[in-house]
């Protein structure tokens, strides 16, 4: 899940003791300009779950209430990746020093949390990696335990910090009790800035939160901001189904991650093109028949086709399902398929008894076929 | 991490749905299941197995080498721990969805005590013929049958249609290893490639992958210096970049992970890759014939035109 920069910096950063600018959530142009008056000189930051803000213009100074006004009036409804502006940071203009970068992420070699530092911030570390490795620091951390003074010491030596070493070790260590506090998979601070006053202060902030942790990080949660999904993403979640709609015409039902995955490179290499993923798997194979209704939906859909391996998922409850919807749905598009695995039987004989289909032995067959129907 | 008739198991959550039905199937295929644990039920026989409070005091009592988890994700990290602890040599998380952090403190628990995890988030290991351990179809016989070839399987979906390609085609298994969908797994691509290697029942190994992790790319480091004949099929190349496919560990940001790079990698190692799962069968029987005449079989022979 993913949060606004405005959402974590006060729930997060600033809940951990990290320092953030002073700033004012806006919705309206009005707004952002007594946000203004208020604070002074700004900078207005366009409030959307996603990078390169500063590229799309969703980053702006403003000198004045009325400079505020009209940059606010040009932001918001801005598009912004798969995003609309609704809200916008009005934020006092930080007189920066030098910019740095820090992070706590999981490291899934390592399969522990890392210490990301770096001495140059205000670009993407993947560029800072690429052109000055010895800029960035790590530190491996026990998930049990916590980074030491003496550890975090050790991290930052070298990178001439000067004064502003000790604020950044402290930040640091928060930090890190921020990232296992609230089930960070990534908390990231870029810039984190050394100001002319002398203070350290994080100028943006990335938190992701582990969608697996959010049963037990429900007041955190309600601060997410919503996946950018389309009407038929969005029902599919409504279901507890993970749908991904792409641009293509041959429906895909398939049970496991990786046989639906599997399932739409079948339908490129025979030259078609997959309308979604849907995944039934796990615990979610019961739900055949809402998934069928939802694959359906798909206006691009031509043909359909149903794969079925079953393991822990059983094919005649999931072919239940799909007979089910069938007979209430009464699609009109061909359908074609392969099934095999525990419970094949009864659900080979029920696709038979029901619909009068035939399935076929080999996924590859029943996928050629739904893509020369597609076409 | 193939699980042997003489290994006795202990399942963890035994008397949930999904316990129950998956351990009556691992019994009557000849798994050695010898405890449930559930700390309110002790005592009591459930499906003919004797039930305890612990770990500890199963393996005090009647003993316990692997053990296996129908644990839901809020609770698996302290029923993972307890088994750790209690001596467990080898533990099957089959859960789904357990807090990456969680997962993180249950591998550094695992580190300590010399456990070896396979998962989270696996369907398990079969050993045809002989038992297995977790929620694949090991007893229907058009998937699994006795042989020589080793799958290692990221997915359970997938790697059931592997074997039944095998099967159908006359190569049984000496092994299937479901390593699992997470992105941080106790048993990597790579640990599972090196057992294969070492295995004297294998003759070939298949490689089930999928986009998402470096661990195929770092399996292919490995692969390198194998000489017994290896396939691969990698899925998700026709998944959108930036999507979680379904499974937490299938995701490709940027380059890392992608399919052209695991493909490369896997080439360039000797592993044949195949475009779709219906072609790993009649690769590995090249591959296997080519081994036969003491040659290394190249990238691309054995495909089917």
């Amino acid at each position: 899940m993913n949060f606004t920069e405005y959402a974590a910096k006060t729930m997060i950063l600033t809940a951990a003791g990290i320092p953030v600018p002073r700033g004012i959530l806006c919705t309206s142009a009005t707004e952002a300009s007594v946000a203004a008056a208020n604070i002074g000189p700004c900078v207005i930051k366009a409030q959307v779950p996603t990078g390169k803000r500063g590229k799309a213009g969703g980053i702006k100074l403003a000198a004045s209430p009325d400079e505020a006004k009209k940059v606010a009036r040009e932001m918001l409804g801005m598009r912004i990746g798969d995003y609309t502006v609704e809200r916008l940071l009005v934020e006092e203009q930080a007189e920066i020093v030098r910019e740095f970068y820090a992070a706590v992420l999981h490291d899934s070699t390592a399969r522990k949390p890392l210490i990301l530092f770096s001495s140059e911030g205000g670009m993407d570390i993947e560029d800072v990696a690429a052109q000055k490795p010895q800029a960035i620091r790590r530190l491996l951390v026990d998930v049990d335990s916590k980074p030491s003074s003496a550890e975090i010491a050790q991290m930052l030596q070298g990178l001439k910090l000067g004064a502003a070493e000790e604020q950044i070790a402290r930040i640091v260590a928060r930090l890190y009790a921020a990232y296992r506090g609230h089930d960070a998979e990534l908390l990231e601070v870029n810039p984190l800035a050394l100001l002319v006053d002398g203070r350290v202060v994080a100028l943006d902030c990335k938190f992701v939160l582990d969608d697996a942790a959010i049963f037990r990080q429900g007041e955190i949660a309600k601060s997410g901001a919503p996946a950018a999904m389309t009407a038929l993403e969005r029902h599919a979640a409504e279901a507890g189904l993970k749908l991904i709609q792409l641009d293509g015409n041959v429906g895909v039902l398939a049970n496991g991650a990786g046989l639906t995955m599997t399932t739409m490179d079948v339908i490129r290499h025979f030259g078609g093109r997959p309308a979604n993923f849907l995944e039934i798997g796990g615990e979610a194979y019961t739900k055949s028949e809402i998934a069928l209704d939802l694959v359906l939906s798909n206006p691009g859909v031509k043909s359909l086709v149903i794969n079925f391996c079953g393991a822990f998922a059983r094919t005649d409850v999931m072919a239940d399902g799909v007979v089910k919807a069938w007979h209430k749905l009464k699609p009109k598009i061909p359908v074609f398929f392969s099934i095999h695995g525990t419970g094949e039987v009864e659900a080979i004989r029920l696709v038979r008894s029901e619909l009068g289909i035939e399935p076929y032995d080999l996924m590859e067959d029943a996928i050629q076929a739904a893509v020369k129907a597609a076409q | 991490m193939i699980v042997r008739k003489k290994d006795r198991v202990v399942v963890l959550g035994i008397t949930g749905k999904q316990g129950t039905f998956w351990t009556e199937k691992m019994l009557a295929y000849g798994t050695d299941v010898v405890a449930g644990i559930n700390h309110k039920r002790a005592g009591e026989t459930h499906v003919g197995v004797p039930i305890f409070a612990t770990t500890a005091e199963a393996i005090e009592k009647v003993g316990g080498d692997v053990a296996v988890m129908f644990i839901p994700p809020a609770m698996a990290k302290d029923a993972a721990i307890s088994a750790v602890e209690a001596g467990i040599k080898l533990l099957v998380v089959l859960t789904e969805h357990i807090p990456a952090q969680d997962v993180m403190a249950m591998h550094a628990a695992a580190g300590k005590h010399g456990t070896r995890i396979v998962g989270p988030n696996t369907a398990g290991l079969v050993t045809p013929g002989e038992c297995f351990v977790g929620i694949m179809p090991a007893f229907v016989p058009s998937v699994f049958k006795p042989g020589r070839v080793g799958v290692i399987s990221r997915s359970g979906s997938l790697g059931t249609l592997v074997c039944l390609n095998l099967t159908r085609a006359g190569l049984g298994q000496s092994a299937f290893i479901g390593i699992g969908g997470d992105p941080m797994l106790g048993t990597t691509t790579r640990d599972a490639l090196e057992m294969l290697d070492r295995d004297g029942g294998t003759d070939a190994a298949v490689i089930v992958g999928e986009i998402g992790t470096t661990m195929e790319e770092s399996a292919a480091d490995y692969a390198k210096n194998m000489t017994k004949p290896m396939v691969a099929f990698i899925a998700g190349a026709a998944a959108p970049p930036g999507k979680k496919m379904g499974h937490a560990g299938a995701i490709v940001i940027g380059n890392a992970g992608s399919y052209g790079s695991k493909r490369r990698a896997l080439e360039s190692a000797g592993v044949i890759v195949v475009d779709t799962p219906g072609q790993i069968a009649v690769a590995v029987a090249a591959g296997l014939r080519a081994g036969q005449t003491g040659r290394k079989i190249a990238a691309g022979q054995g495909k089917p035109a």
